[in-house]
């Protein structure tokens, strides 16, 4: 029996919202050109939508969708924008005057299409934004995933995320954000703060367990889609391909990270055959590209991801180039100190010269407030005391440690390994 | 997020002699690059002709090895890209796009596969 093949149903409602899905970030990135505003431009590009629906089945699919949509969007927009200047004249006739509009460009080619999308990622992750607005507009903008979706991986109610984006918007457009890539003194920051955004996401996506709905730890890939979004955007910054560099790698552990009944498997442990060698060497190229562009001091991304190579490199754990970790984390601790990149120092430390000394930099953090209820300092703590021998003290810290996680699976282990103690 | 690998197989027999045209690969490069910009491409690549190439066999215990062309398949595998899209509907999408950029005397099959995720 072999399947009869059938006309190809482009002009169903279905295909063409896969269409739109695929266009929907550079349509909404050309149109708030045109009207400076993205809750305006978003709704632009769904009447474009809802114009395809109507006719596409009805006179057939264009042959370049993408193109009609973008087109049909901007036309609307060039409208908007004349209305609005009539309107402001008319106004301006009775006594009163609006602020002057940008007249609209006319449609570009693609470099000017990758410089609006550019913008759009620079305004959803603005610092004038609170970091769930900044996460939940990239998401939906440009992530391309609806607010339900939004909702359900980060496990808050969906009216939550619905008001977070309707209030981000209406920040953007009343503090007169421009739309525009920074390229002043304050863009190193700026792009840190788009490249934290899709590591946050990341992360939180990487911190969900298997028993999770399958849209939180597919968080990863969507914040892996943005980053190799960008780093195709702006090819000369180092720090996004370092950023590449480091969720490929630790996205190719992805298949090792949970064993067969989904309770998570630590590093140490994990079965390195099972590591994604595709994204590894994903990982290595965005890693050499990384340091081609960089100049200077290397930054926080390129550092992590330098470390992720380390790991990706070496056939155990025991193989791993430690003094190299622990130099590197040396660098980042330098660069942008903070007390978990310490603790991950200490566990390089004390892979490269013993727990010994290793266990004087973890315990000068253990009055750090903010890692007062990090679980992984207790448990780093215990696994050094482990190691020396020092059973009893082990215990107490790794039940402080099975105390603190939030992830049941996490809490199982942590609890083993105190029992384990003896 | 699932992958997909797309074989793309043609009939070598009934194929251009002289290959794709300059056009075409003007128009498959832009297209190549648009979806690598998308985020989506992951690895793609053509191959060489099935004369260059060999298949093993494990057949009844015994291995045996055919060196090609294939002249008893009509059709053979000239290239492949794998890809990560939110869904299949996505990969066919940009599936059909990419067959779009030939021109009309060409004949494609491009078989999209999810990768089997463990």
């Amino acid at each position: 029996m072999t399947a009869q093949p059938t006309p190809d149903p482009s002009g169903t409602g279905t295909a063409i919202e896969t269409v739109f899905r695929i266009e929907s970030p550079r349509i909404i990135a050309g149109v708030t050109r045109i009207v400076r505003d993205v809750g305006i431009a978003e709704e632009l590009a769904q009447d474009a939508l809802v114009a395809a629906l109507e006719q596409w089945p009805r006179d057939g699919v264009p042959d370049n969708p993408g193109a009609w949509l973008m087109a049909t969007a901007r036309n609307r927009a060039v409208d908007l924008v004349r209305r609005r200047e009539n309107y402001a004249r008319k106004l301006a006739e009775i006594g009163r005057s609006l602020p002057d509009e940008a007249a609209p460009q006319e449609p570009a080619d693609p470099d000017d299409i990758d410089d609006d999308l550019l913008r759009l990622v620079f305004t959803a992750c603005h610092p004038v934004l609170s970091t769930e607005a900044r996460t939940a507009l990239t998401l939906r903008l440009l992530g391309g995933l609806t607010t339900a979706e939004i909702a359900r991986a980060f496990l808050v109610p969906e009216p939550t995320v619905a008001q977070r984006i309707v209030r981000a918007k209406r920040t953007l457009a009343t503090r007169n954000i421009a739309f525009e890539v920074p390229y002043g003194p304050d863009r190193e920051a700026r792009l840190g703060s788009v490249l934290d955004v899709i590591y946050l996401i990341f992360n939180e996506g990487y911190a969900a367990t298997a028993g999770d709905d399958w849209l939180r730890p597919s968080l990863c890939e969507d914040a892996l889609r943005l980053a190799r979004v960008l780093s195709s955007l702006m090819p000369k910054e180092p720090e996004v391909h370092g950023l590449t560099a480091l969720l490929e790698f630790q996205a190719s552990r992805t298949a090792a990270r949970t064993g067969p009944s989904g309770e998570p498997v630590l590093l140490k442990e994990q079965n390195r055959a099972r590591w994604n060698r595709m994204l590894i060497a994903r990982g290595v190229a965005a890693l050499g590209r990384a340091e081609a562009a960089s100049s200077g001091a290397p930054g926080p991304y390129l550092l992590q991801g330098a470390i992720a190579a380390c790991h990706a490199h070496a056939y155990s754990y025991e193989e791993t180039d430690w003094p190299r970790i622990a130099v590197l984390y040396g660098l980042l601790a330098a660069r942008s100190p903070s007390p978990v990149v310490e603790l991950n120092r200490a566990v390089a430390v004390s892979m490269a010269e013993g727990p010994s000394e290793a266990l004087p930099l973890v315990d000068a953090l253990t009055d750090d407030p903010a890692l007062r209820d990090y679980h992984l300092l207790p448990s780093v703590r215990a696994d050094l005391l482990s190691r020396l021998g020092r059973t009893t003290e082990a215990r107490a810290e790794f039940e402080r440690a099975a105390s603190l996680t939030r992830n049941e699976r996490e809490r199982e282990l942590l609890l083993r390994r105190a029992a384990e103690q003896s | 997020m699932p992958r997909f690998l797309t074989l793309i197989r043609i009939d070598e027999k009934n194929a251009p002699a002289e290959g794709p045209s300059p056009e075409l690969m003007e128009r498959m490069g832009a297209l190549l690059e648009e979806i690598t910009k998308a985020g989506v491409m992951l690895d793609t690549a053509g191959l060489t002709p099935t004369s260059e190439g060999s298949r093993v066999t494990w057949e009844g215990g015994q291995l045996s090895v055919t060196d090609g062309p294939f002249t008893e398949s009509k059709e053979v595998i000239g290239g492949y890209s794998i890809s990560q899209c939110k869904d299949k509907a996505e990969a066919i999408e940009w599936t059909k796009r990419f067959l779009s950029t030939h021109e009309d005397y060409w004949t494609i099959t491009a078989e999209v596969r999810q990768i089997a995720e463990d």
